[in-house]
């Protein structure tokens, strides 16, 4: 139990520096950025914001953890909960930074399909999340 | 050349947080207003987050020690339903970086492993349980919930999908 509380202990660590970039970073954009220029992009249109969503969310890639913070303080700004859920959904599911090394050992058709399903899906997905969320 | 060589030494985490604050020292210069308006956002931040890393860490302990790669390989053997069902829980439970998993997946991919349930456990990953008490805090209960079965139940069609994808390819 020891060496699993040192493992978590270090994996906390190690994204410490991305956190707190992070938390920076978003501090930063949330005082530069007026919300109006937020709400230009997103404009909470239902097909729009997801595929915007889900498209930064396959480019940027990492820790989970970083895109609920990341993820969290661009919902208090304006941005739509469709486009958000897009979001954090695609940053884990879609990798294309990890491409290459998931082509390499898992075959190039599987990693494409793969990722080309999951960016779908992420869409789809929160497309889904948002109407279950409306209804109940 | 030394120089080059220690920077790449550098993690890239830290190399991102360092890139960071350079910017706000150059805000410093630039408009000092900026630069206190947004390290007082980062501090309401920490402190709502804060706190929460203390049930993330006893989690991610808990996660460490139960479930293991060789754990998550006696529960593959299963057939039919149970099969999809242990894949998805493994997904879910499984830690560290994806790229860890792909050693793996590859060597049960040749044992006969079908690319859907591949597909299905690396989707299953996007679900964290030691990181949802940081997700609810920011998205509601009811939200995550939602969220998680979706993707559950997406999990396993796309697991479907590529395997019928990879039958057509072939």
């Amino acid at each position: 139990m020891k060496h699993s509380a040192i493992k978590a202990a270090k994996s906390i660590w190690n994204s410490f520096p991305l956190i707190i970039g992070t938390v920076l970073l978003v501090s930063l954009f949330s005082t530069i950025i007026p919300k109006n220029f937020i709400l230009l992009v997103f404009k909470n249109n239902f097909i729009l914001d997801p595929l915007i969503g889900g498209f930064f969310g396959s480019v940027f890639a990492g820790n989970p953890l970083v895109s609920y913070i990341f993820a969290g303080e661009l919902l208090k700004q304006g941005i739509s909960l469709i486009a958000i859920t897009a979001f954090i959904v695609s940053w884990v599911t879609v990798g294309i930074i990890q491409i290459p090394a998931e082509a390499a050992i898992l075959g190039k058709k599987f990693t494409l399909m793969r990722n080309i399903t999951a960016f779908v899906f992420a869409i789809i997905v929160a497309t889904i999340t948002i109407l279950i969320l409306n209804i109940i | 050349m030394k120089f080059k060589q220690k920077i790449k030494k550098i993690p890239n985490p830290w190399k991102f947080l360092t890139a960071t604050i350079a910017i706000y020292i150059l805000i410093l210069f630039f408009s000092p207003e900026i630069f206190f308006n947004s390290l007082n956002f980062s501090k309401k931040i920490f402190v709502k987050i804060a706190p929460i890393f203390i049930v993330v860490f006893v989690l991610m302990a808990l996660s460490n020690y139960f479930i293991t790669p060789k754990v998550i390989i006696r529960h593959l053997k299963g057939k039919g339903i149970k099969k999809w069902f242990f894949i998805i829980t493994g997904g879910i439970l499984s830690s560290g970086p994806i790229y860890m998993w792909y050693p793996l997946l590859g060597d049960l991919k040749k044992k006969g492993l079908s690319n859907g349930l591949i597909a299905c456990f690396l989707y299953n990953r996007a679900i964290k349980i030691p990181l949802l008490p940081i997700a609810i805090a920011y998205f509601g209960l009811k939200y995550i919930i939602i969220l998680t079965f979706t993707m559950v139940a997406f999990s396993i069609i796309q697991g479907i999908l590529i395997n019928k994808l990879m039958e057509i390819k072939n």
